[in-house]
Parts: C-alpha cells; sequence; structure tokens
C-alpha cells in the first residue's frame, strides 16, 4: 500500500474536532493561519433534519428510544458509546474503565450535560491543601481571562454566588427552577447543603444573530437544531468558516501517527480514510492533538521513532499515566407529595436547573476531594422503559401492587413524575498507576493497536461515595421520600460507578514544569517535541469536582493563542 | 391467514401507515431501495446507515408467530382496554411494538414465548383450550391468578405466570404510552416550543413551596430574552 502524501503544508493540524480541537480551530483560524481538522467520525451539524432527532416523539423510533444501537438511547445524539464497531480496546485482568468515544464532528460536545464550571483557585493548588497528588504548573489566574472570554463567546447561564472555589463569570440568567426542584431546595436548605443556579451552556438569552435562544424542549442530549446549546460544530467551526477562516474538514479520517523527522520535531500526520481505507499524509508545521484524553496518549503511543523510542513524547514514561476520571454515584427516591400531579409543561432546558456545589471541609471527612449534586426528576417524556413496573409504589401508600385495566391506568397517572434522582460528580486523587497503554496483541480493522486500560479506583473514592449515598438518604428523608434501592456495601464499593463512566476522563499527557514527570508543559507543548500541543483533557494535573469541558476549552483557547504567538515569531 | 396478514389486520403495523410521513429506507447509498411492502418502512428519524441497516434487519426477521400474535393482542387489551376517553392497547398497535421489540432485543424471546407457553398450558389444564380461545370469563380467571406479585407466596405454582404477566404488562405499558394515544391518556404537553417561566402559581401552593424573592432575582426576565446580552467589566448583565 502506497501512503498518499499531501504537497500542501498547513500551519496546524488538528486531530479531533470536539471541546478542545474545535476551539483550537476557531482561535487558529480566526487568526488567520491554514488549518486542517482531521475528526475519525462523520460530518454533522445539529440542524441536518436528515440526522436530527430533536423533538422526535417515542413513536417514531421503532423501539420507542430503547438503547439498542445508541447506549443513551436512539435519541441521543453520539455516533458511537462505550463501544465503537471495528475499533476495541481492552482492560488489564481483574481491572475495569468504560471508555465512550463518539465518532462525528464535535465529538461528544454534541449529546453532553452541558454543564460548564470553572475550575476554582483550590482545584489547580490542592496538593497545598492536602499533601495529595500534585499542584498544576499553572494557577486560576492564568486561566481566568480565557473563561471569561469563553463564557461570553459561547453562553453560559449561572448565577453570581461569590464561593471561594466556584468561581462566578459572565453569566446568562438562569431558569426558574421545576417543582421538584423547588422540593429539593428545601431539603438542601434544611440540611445546610449548599444550592444554587446550575451553570450550564444553554443560550436562555440571545448572545448574537447566529444562535437561536433556547425554546425549553428538555433535550440538550439530542443537539439543539437552533444552536441555543453548545456543541463544537455549530459554535465554533462552523462560524469560524463562515468568517472566512482557512479550515479544511477531513471527516471520517483516523489519526494513526504523529510523523517526526531526524531532529524529533513533527512534520504532521499520518492519517487511515475509513471510506478507502487507505492511508494518507498530511503536512504541517504543528500538530495539535484534541482527540479526546485517551485517543491524543494512544496516538503519541503509536508515534515511535528512532528519535521517539518509547511514543512521542514519552521520555518520561509518564504517557497515558495519572489517569483519572470523575468519580460517581446515584439514587432515585419516590416522593408521595409528588403523586397526582396536575400536569403542564416542564421540559425545561436539557438538565437541572439547580445544582449542589461542594459544600463541606475534607478536614472533618475520611475521604479527600469534593463531589457536586446533579438533580433530575419530573414530567420527561415517556420512552422505552416507562410503564415498567409501574404499580410497584404502591408499596408505600397502601396499595396493590400489579393489576391491569383502569386499575392499572390510575396508578401509571398517579405516580407519573414523583421520582426524583441525585447524581453525584466528586474528585478522584489522579494516580502514576492507573494509566492506558497499548494493548501489545490487539490491532482495530485499521490494523492501528488498541488502548488497553489498567485503572482501579481507591479507598480515597469508594469513600467519597459511601458519603455521597448517606447525603442522598438524608436529602431524601428531608423531602418525605421513599428511598429506592438498598445502601450500596463495601462489597459494591459504596455504589462507586466504574472508572470511565461519568465520562470525563483526563490526565493522560499531563502538564508540569518537570520533563521527568509530566508529558506537556504549561502550554500543553510536548516537551519531547515542541510544535506538538495537546488541546483536550489529556494536560490535566487533576480533576476538581467540576466538570471538565469548560477548562478544556479555556487552555485549548489559552494554548492556541500561544501557538500563534510562537508561529509569528517562527520560534516553532 | 398468514402472521404479516394477522399483523396487518390484527394491529395495522405502527410503522407500515403512512400517517407519520414515512420513506423507504435505504440500506446505504449504493443499494436500491427496500422492497416497497409493509416491511421495511420507517419514519425518518435520524438513522445512521448502519442503524439502518439494522432497523432493515429487524423488519425483515420473524420471531412471534400469528397465534402468539393473537394471544398478545388479547392480553394487551385485558391489561389496557378502551375507556371512554383512551383507546385500547390494540388501538395504540401494541402488539405491533411488541413484535418488533423482542426482534431488537431478544432478550425478551425466551420469557415472552416461554410465558405464551406457560399460559396456554394453564388454559388447557382449567378449561380445555388454548388461552385466546377460552371466553373472557375463563381468562380473566387466569388473569386474575398472575396479576397480583405479592400472591406469589400464596399460590408458588403460579410464580411462572406472574413472572410472565409482569413482563407482558411492562411491554404493554411501555409500548402504549410512547403512543400519541398513551401521551394524550397521560396528558403529557411537552416536547414543543415553549418558554418556560416557572411553576404555575396553583401548583405552588398547593405544594406548598415557593420562589423565594433573591432566587427569582436572579433568574431570566423572559421578556428579555431575545436581547443581545451585554456586561460589565464585573460580570453585571446590563441587558
Amino acid at each position: 500500500m502506497q501512503i498518499k502524501e499531501s504537497a500542501k503544508v498547513y500551519d496546524a493540524i488538528i486531530v479531533g474536532s470536539g471541546a478542545g480541537g474545535g476551539m483550537s480551530a476557531k482561535v487558529l483560524a480566526d487568526a488567520g493561519l491554514k488549518v486542517a481538522v482531521v475528526e475519525a467520525g462523520a460530518y454533522f451539524d445539529p440542524k441536518d433534519p436528515k440526522t436530527q432527532t430533536q423533538l422526535k416523539w417515542p413513536w417514531e423510533s421503532p423501539r420507542r428510544g430503547a438503547s439498542t444501537n445508541r447506549a443513551f438511547g436512539d435519541y441521543d445524539m453520539s455516533w458511537g458509546d462505550w463501544q465503537v464497531g471495528g475499533e476495541p480496546y481492552t482492560t488489564k485482568e481483574g481491572t475495569q474503565f468504560m471508555w465512550w468515544r463518539a465518532r462525528m464532528l464535535g465529538g461528544r460536545t454534541n449529546h453532553w450535560g452541558r454543564i460548564s464550571l470553572r475550575f476554582g483557585p483550590m482545584d489547580f493548588k490542592h496538593k497545598n491543601v492536602d499533601g495529595l497528588g500534585d499542584n498544576w504548573p499553572i494557577s486560576y489566574d492564568d486561566v481566568k481571562p480565557y473563561y471569561d472570554k469563553l463564557d461570553k463567546l459561547v453562553g453560559v447561564f449561572g448565577s453570581k454566588e461569590n464561593l471561594p472555589n466556584d468561581p462566578d463569570g459572565y453569566f446568562l440568567p438562569p431558569p426558574k427552577p421545576r417543582l421538584h426542584e423547588l422540593y429539593y431546595i428545601k431539603a438542601a436548605r434544611k440540611l445546610g447543603v449548599t444550592v444554587i443556579p446550575s451553570r450550564l451552556s444553554i443560550l436562555t438569552k440571545r448572545i448574537n444573530k447566529d444562535r437561536g435562544v433556547c425554546f425549553y424542549c428538555g433535550q440538550c442530549n439530542r443537539s439543539c437544531s437552533a444552536y441555543a446549546d453548545f456543541s463544537s460544530g455549530s459554535c465554533l467551526i462552523f462560524p469560524a468558516m463562515k468568517n472566512g477562516g482557512q479550515i479544511d474538514l477531513y471527516t471520517n479520517c483516523m489519526v494513526r501517527t504523529v510523523t517526526t523527522n531526524e531532529e524529533g520535531l513533527a512534520t504532521g500526520v499520518s492519517y487511515i480514510n475509513k471510506e478507502d481505507r487507505m492511508e494518507y499524509q498530511l503536512r504541517g508545521k504543528v500538530v495539535v492533538l484534541g482527540a479526546s484524553a485517551c485517543s491524543s496518549a494512544r496516538i503519541l503511543l503509536n508515534s515511535k521513532s528512532p528519535q521517539h523510542p518509547n511514543g512521542l513524547g514519552n521520555s518520561s514514561d509518564v504517557l497515558g499515566r495519572y489517569l483519572h476520571d470523575s468519580t460517581g454515584a446515584s439514587r432515585s427516591a419516590f416522593v408521595p407529595a409528588l403523586m397526582n400531579r396536575k400536569i403542564y409543561n416542564e421540559d425545561g432546558v436539557g438538565g437541572m436547573h439547580v445544582y449542589s456545589p461542594w459544600w463541606l471541609d475534607n478536614k472533618k471527612l475520611d475521604f479527600p476531594r469534593g463531589y457536586h449534586i446533579e438533580i433530575w426528576g419530573g414530567m420527561g417524556m415517556p420512552s422505552y422503559g416507562f410503564g415498567f413496573n409501574a404499580s410497584d409504589f404502591n408499596k408505600y401508600t397502601g396499595g396493590v401492587i400489579g393489576g391491569y385495566g383502569d386499575k392499572l391506568r390510575d396508578d401509571v397517572k398517579r405516580f407519573y413524575g414523583a421520582v426524583i434522582g441525585f447524581g453525584g460528580r466528586g474528585e478522584a486523587v489522579a494516580r502514576y498507576d492507573n494509566r492506558c497503554e497499548i494493548d501489545p496483541d490487539v490491532v482495530d480493522e485499521f490494523g492501528i493497536p488498541v488502548l488497553r486500560f489498567d485503572y482501579k479506583w481507591s479507598d480515597y473514592e469508594k469513600l467519597q461515595a459511601r458519603h455521597m449515598h448517606q447525603t442522598f438518604e438524608e436529602l431524601f428523608h428531608a423531602m418525605g421520600a421513599e428511598v429506592l434501592g438498598d445502601t450500596p456495601g463495601k462489597d459494591q464499593d459504596y455504589g462507586l460507578h466504574a472508572p470511565g463512566q461519568i465520562i470525563h476522563e483526563v490526565g493522560t499527557t499531563r502538564m508540569g514544569n518537570n520533563p521527568k514527570t509530566s508529558v506537556t508543559n504549561a502550554m500543553q507543548q510536548l516537551h519531547d517535541a515542541q510544535n506538538v500541543f495537546v488541546v483536550d483533557g489529556g494536560p490535566f494535573v487533576s480533576q476538581a469536582d467540576k466538570n471538565c469541558t469548560w477548562t478544556i476549552m479555556a487552555l485549548s483557547w489559552r494554548a492556541s493563542d500561544y501557538i500563534v504567538e510562537q508561529l509569528k515569531k517562527r520560534n516553532i | 391467514m398468514d402472521r404479516r396478514d394477522t399483523l396487518k389486520t390484527l394491529l395495522i403495523g405502527s410503522f407500515a401507515t403512512t400517517t407519520l410521513g414515512t420513506v423507504a429506507c435505504k440500506t446505504d447509498q449504493n443499494t436500491t431501495e427496500a422492497d416497497s411492502g409493509q416491511k421495511g418502512e420507517l419514519p425518518v428519524y435520524g438513522r445512521t446507515p448502519k442503524e439502518l441497516e439494522h432497523d432493515q434487519r429487524v423488519l425483515q426477521a420473524d420471531f412471534l408467530n400469528e397465534h402468539e400474535l393473537e394471544t398478545i393482542a388479547v392480553l394487551c387489551d385485558i391489561i389496557l382496554p378502551a375507556t371512554a376517553s383512551a383507546g385500547s392497547a390494540t388501538d395504540a398497535e401494541v402488539p405491533a411494538f411488541i413484535d418488533f421489540i423482542v426482534k431488537d432485543l431478544p432478550s425478551h424471546q425466551m420469557p415472552l414465548r416461554g410465558g405464551l407457553m406457560w399460559l396456554d398450558t394453564e388454559a388447557n389444564k382449567r378449561f380445555n383450550t388454548v388461552f385466546k380461545s377460552a371466553s373472557s370469563d375463563q381468562q380473566i380467571q387466569i388473569v386474575d391468578d398472575i396479576a397480583y406479585p405479592d400472591k406469589a407466596e400464596e399460590k408458588p405454582e403460579l410464580s411462572h405466570g406472574i413472572q410472565f404477566f409482569n413482563l407482558i404488562r411492562n411491554l404493554t405499558l411501555t409500548g402504549y404510552y410512547t403512543t400519541r394515544i398513551g401521551l394524550d391518556d397521560l396528558g403529557y404537553k411537552g416536547n414543543l416550543p415553549t418558554v418556560w417561566d416557572g411553576v404555575p402559581a396553583e401548583v405552588l401552593k398547593e405544594h406548598d413551596v415557593d420562589y423565594d424573592e433573591e432566587w427569582l432575582a436572579k433568574c431570566i426576565k423572559q421578556e428579555t430574552r431575545d436581547i443581545v446580552a451585554e456586561w460589565d467589566e464585573q460580570g453585571n448583565l446590563l441587558t
């Protein structure tokens, strides 16, 4: 097979089109650079009626939205989930890791929860607080100007709260809470749990003429055809192209390696075109990896050369290490006070209208690091699974379980909208031993060696999950609810979700000032090759109890500004 | 009557009608359209080429036979008969949904098929006929014995029937309440563009909750939603 090389030399080749890659594409193209964006999935535009799922009714899916083909249901806008056909990954014996990949333009930003939280000052220097993990080489003040710009460019609703480690920003006003959220507020206040309006990148108010305003269908996970929520395509890549940016999109193109020269610097990328299954090469002055923390690590690990025998950027043997996901635990409850509801449209925005940021001091607790609480509930649109065991709540109300006919119809209606649920999302401590590496035995259908994960939770995370469940139960009791399911015990890791399951995996190319203990420097530039940058979650030193997307984008903007400056100065 | 005709007459398959603006699906750009018969037609619901292929495979496959589908239809309408204001499960084409879903989620196949057989065995034992041919009174007599899970302890010999009835009840409810008829019966009001401006006042009162002034002051004033946002340097919204 002959490798086909392109004659064109790009200023920058960006691998991946999600939060990190999309942001870099916008910044570099707006600066007038010639950019290639190489995406392993297909082209996607949220407003294309052929692929749109927003506002579809349940019966338009013959399986009523069941998860046969898409793990989060037929209407979830992610092409690819825990499994991608032809592209396996493996786990080391006795370990577990779940890896979500979206093979489409915009990546996972098309379906994510839009929870857009800044890291706080303590989150960048947490080792100073508890001696665990490592500090970032940068501080909140380094990132703040980019968070500010990001708020204004993309739009995020929220409220000024003056909390010490949950910085405020340039917010659009939040929507009013729904009924179950008012119940939550009451219970949280009773227990002294902080509760504030949520912070989501959804436009409750216009920010420019190109994007619509939220019309409250509650379906952000289906990707908004009015561009009223953030996705990388609708908010970054398309506007940059419309603005005259020189962006060549290579979709269905799977990058295999970063190519390097005798000095060990990158010359471009080598990719497989999934349509003709041929290998091609692109040439560029700079390579920007935004393929997702683990995919970027995989590309670098597979980019071996005489100059980089251990993989590109891996002279430290830190590449792929310090992989960490958010912790997660979930619980739901039946709220008798919410039976027999008057029915109205409470779809609201796609996600919670209120949440609880971390509110406690770990000095008084048996685990390090915090978590926030996400809230769900309400009178949602039925889909596959609706009505399953519909009459079981009779056991709490003294009614008869089971039956048929009018009695059953009454049960369904009486209990509709009477369930509330919580998700805890917390910070794990990044560890050297938790990693992804190349599986020596397995390749994907394109012949590219795949990742093998080796990840275990420690007691820190397990005890944190136990605290989540204790808190959830207290909150449920405070609202007079019946907690569903048993309290998960030690044998179930206290209900801690599997690593990877929260889809916040970061840390594989962590940043630092010491090339022996980090992969990238404080500008997300490889210590070992100064014209290669990583702009996804890879450079995170620690996760914080915040979702990672807003920080990925702020840091990608910062790194991309630096790339523009360095190219201008001819330093790279 | 073969199985396909059974579906057509009994159920008028929800994905076979043209009322939803159906189009014939293509397995991919390079092949011809699937046969224009009842099978192979689905509403456009935003599928990828691979997903369209999957749907075609499911639609072309057969699992439930005519007798099974007729029995399911009888059961569905016992579970959700028509009311003064709402159609029955068969009006909502629930058997067609079940026919599809057991092919799409094969883990349902054995419990459903075996459960139907259990039901016929039970009907034969009691009334010397299969379930669907028994009289309404006889059918109800069996259903009453298996429709209440708490009875399982009293009548351990019926535990498998109770399990089966849980399954058919679950599939019937899910199939029904995911149709227009079902959503109307439930009263669901969403999935439409709207402007959310809080819980209706009478509902707040009924539930003894309210918006406090401080919180409310932070929330969007919906009359300003179309005015482009501008902030001062402290992040205070000016518009």
